[in-house]
């Protein structure tokens, strides 16, 4: 077996466990896309074309409240903001590679690929073949995200309207956030956005959300750079 | 805006996130703060979109006990605080609301 097809091999490998969470993130998905009033074509292609979990269930939400274009891309720009962080993580093992492998790493750099993958580097250095090993990890995590996502699209369209299923989108982002306020700056970054969304609920064109979220960040960064 | 063209440019975004300092490197550095700020990044605009959706009836605030989405928030956000499991939560908050609704 050559030393690249050995990479991927373990990128695969190292990336399983991470597809067990994944696979029913991604049904959830395809179901929720569909019940907030996506086409299924719509549904399925966001999966490969933003292919980028938390951002896509914002999207459909958003575009379930039909909010306009603009604020529905700058919303999946924030949420997708830190895949820069992955981005800088990554850029100095990546360096010598081909810009053809540069664009088609970028393409699969997700949190569960970046996650195995930078374990990896830092454990082996960058050899000749170790880019494989990203590859092998955002590729897997590629193929079982349009698979759950088509699950998710078939079960969705047998489950009736009267289930009231679109309501299972905010249920998700509770499920998200709740686990993550483990100290102050968290909650307090998530109840100013909250609440400043309350108050700026009635601007035009959905602004109060980002204006919301604006806040929230603010005011949990700042919070964080005073402890 | 056509959906189609909201993903594409949502997808175009994403990816030139995820590419720009893979192809910078050396030449620009994440600033502190903003990594910092990072963190707060999914409680915020989460929460942004919570408050709302569990508040908000016909565009008014409607803090009554006949809102039954937000007693099914309450206690989708118990069950995610004591299970932290995303299924267990969207089934704990999808129960209470059917549950609710009947009554």
């Amino acid at each position: 077996m050559s030393e690249a097809r050995r990479n991927f091999i373990e990128g695969v490998r190292a990336e399983f466990p991470l597809l067990v969470g994944v696979f029913p993130f991604g049904m959830i998905y395809g179901t929720l896309a569909l019940k907030a009033g996506l086409s299924t074509l719509a549904s399925q292609f966001m999966s490969s074309i933003v292919f980028a979990g938390s951002s896509q269930f914002v999207a459909a939400q958003l575009i379930h409240d039909e909010a306009p274009g603009f604020v529905i891309i700058v919303t999946i720009a924030v949420v997708n903001l830190r895949h820069m962080l992955y981005s800088a993580s990554l850029a100095p093992y990546l360096k010598n590679l081909s810009l053809k492998w540069k664009v088609i790493l970028s393409y699969f750099l997700t949190d569960e690929a970046y996650a195995p993958s930078i374990l990896n580097y830092e454990a082996e250095g960058v050899t000749p073949t170790n880019h494989w090993f990203l590859l092998g990890a955002g590729f897997s995590l590629w193929f079982i995200w349009q698979i759950s996502t088509a699950i998710g699209i078939f079960l969705g369209t047998a489950i009736p309207e009267s289930w009231s299923l679109d309501f299972a989108l905010p249920l998700t982002f509770i499920a998200m956030v709740v686990p993550a306020l483990k100290n102050r700056p968290m909650i307090a970054a998530a109840l100013t956005a909250g609440i400043v969304a309350l108050l700026a609920y009635s601007l035009p064109f959905k602004l109060g959300l980002i204006l919301a979220a604006l806040a929230g960040i603010a005011v949990g960064t700042i919070m964080e750079s005073r402890k | 805006m056509n959906i189609w063209l909201i993903m594409f440019i949502g997808g175009l975004t994403t990816f030139g996130m995820r590419f720009s300092l893979i192809f910078l490197f050396g030449r620009f550095e994440v600033p502190e703060t903003m990594r910092k700020a990072l963190h707060y990044v999914p409680p915020a605009v989460l929460s942004a979109i919570i408050f709302p959706e569990l508040l908000y009836r016909a565009n008014s605030l409607d803090l009554s006990f006949d809102n039954v989405r937000l007693f099914a928030g309450i206690i989708a956000i118990l069950a995610a605080w004591f299970t932290k499991n995303t299924l267990l939560t969207i089934l704990a908050g999808m129960i209470a609301l059917l549950i609710l609704q009947l009554i």
